[in-house]
């Protein structure tokens, strides 16, 4: 742990440029998945292509992907971040899809005979009963991103993935258990402050009862392919 | 569009697909990895997820599994078990194998829990066994749910198995780490093309075993197929 001390300045630039090259992606995912996600469950024909389209995205390996983009970004970081937002799209769309579609009917009634027109009531009900699914989404989406940043480091762009190849070229195991260790904790950490904003954004989830939540982990689960670190590399 | 232009001419060009280094050769060699991870995978895991979901035990011992699993850093996980074991057949498997049983744990375990209660506990009026619950209500209706863990287990070894070129495996990863360690760009081109092409292969493959073997009555769920 000495090294590790020794090297902090070094060790905290490679930490900022991880954090960068993971949470951009998933913001970016984010932002497009929501109107996405919406549109789908307004017009439902075009549900079943942009389906066929993110399960495609998922099956990328991210490597391939970023071979492919030096072609036209260069070795920026797009190179990396565009193949990982594509990825979080890929996980994110499903999950806006399920969230919204997984209101149930009887809310929806109350709220159209409330008066609340299709954009307002998606807007002002549907989305927020969405939060836990589109939040379970967001977890795997952050934490898939943020260990997915270090493969990048075979075309030399992957934040603490350095660690990993200028270890194992030196043989020196401290500096690979490090940036080990380092990106889990950042991906524990992503994943519980995800957790914090869940409940700051559902206060109503605490008090309902287990079956409910189960309901959401089942519907989560679906929506995010299952995906357990999403799928590619 | 001097990408495609460049691994299409890698692709057809017919020395590529000759020899130890062949394209042939190479998927060959990938198939391999990526099969006899899967299978070790398969046999550690399913019966595992379908214990646990049956009996309902150990849904947080899953969870962290699969959390982690996620967390994990590919590339950190191979270059660590490498150095570790000094290059032995090990220092692949390991890592493969450990990627391939989170999914499959965690899609085995919740398909099982999913199942309906009052369906299980119908199979249990009926008379039936515990085993014969499990194998004729259970596994049939967490069967797409199973299969999703199975694809996605697939997916990331194909994947992780490019990766472990760069600790010296064989199999289609050789083209990029080969090729970019000796800036031939074209060769990273193509093996960049096949390997695409592989992972659509499976998530194809997956799509079609889902049709065959799912029951009719419950295509319509996990339809992220």
């Amino acid at each position: 742990m000495s090294w590790a001390w020794q090297n902090r300045d070094q060790i905290g630039h490679l930490l900022a440029s991880h954090l960068y090259l993971a949470l951009l992606p998933v913001l970016f995912g984010i932002v497009v998945a929501v109107p996405v996600g919406i549109m789908c469950v307004r017009w439902r024909w075009t549900w079943p292509p942009i389906l066929s389209l993110t399960s495609i995205f998922y099956a990328m390996p991210s490597l391939a992907l970023y071979l492919v983009l030096i072609a036209y970004t260069g070795l920026t970081d797009w190179t990396v971040i565009i193949p990982l937002t594509l990825f979080s799209l890929s996980v994110l769309i499903p999950n806006v899809v399920d969230g919204l579609r997984s209101v149930p009917p009887p809310v929806k009634q109350a709220a159209v005979a409330m008066g609340f027109g299709a954009t307002r009531r998606t807007i002002q009900v549907e989305l927020p009963l969405a939060v836990p699914v589109i939040i379970a989404g967001l977890r795997v989406a952050t934490v898939s991103s943020i260990s997915l940043v270090s493969v990048g480091q075979l075309i030399g762009i992957g934040g603490l993935g350095y660690l990993f190849t200028d270890g194992e070229q030196r043989d020196f195991t401290t500096e690979i258990w490090v940036g080990l260790i380092l990106i889990i904790l950042l991906a524990l950490l992503f994943d519980g402050l995800l957790v914090l904003a869940r409940r700051w954004l559902t206060p109503w989830e605490a008090r309902a009862p287990r079956q409910e939540r189960r309901r959401v982990v089942q519907v989560a689960l679906r929506g995010a392919n299952a995906g357990v670190k999403g799928g590619s590399i | 569009m001097s990408y495609f232009s460049d691994a299409w001419n890698w692709l057809i060009a017919s020395q590529n697909w000759h020899g130890s280094n062949g394209i042939p050769i190479r998927l060959a060699q990938h198939l391999e990895y990526t099969g006899l991870a899967l299978i070790i995978a398969l046999v550690i895991a399913i019966p595992a997820g379908l214990a646990m979901g049956h009996l309902r035990r150990g849904g947080f011992a899953v969870v962290t599994i699969a959390n982690f699993g996620r967390a994990l850093p590919t590339l950190g996980l191979l270059v660590l078990i490498f150095v570790l074991t000094s290059g032995s057949i090990l220092s692949w498997l390991i890592p493969l194998v450990a990627l391939a049983i989170p999914p499959m744990l965690v899609n085995t375990y919740e398909g099982v829990l999913g199942v309906d209660r009052e369906l299980t506990d119908a199979a249990r009026g009926m008379g039936m066994t515990e085993w014969q619950i499990l194998r004729k209500a259970e596994i049939p209706v967490a069967l797409p749910l199973i299969l999703l863990g199975v694809r996605t287990s697939a997916i990331q070894v194909v994947a992780t198995a490019t990766i472990a070129a760069y600790i010296g495996l064989g199999g289609l990863g050789r083209y990029i780490i080969d090729g970019l360690a000796r800036d031939e760009y074209n060769v990273v081109a193509g093996g960049a093309v096949v390997i695409i092409l592989l992972a659509l292969a499976v998530q194809g493959l997956f799509t079609l075993l889902r049709r065959v073997i799912v029951p009719a009555g419950l295509r319509g769920q996990a339809q992220n197929s």
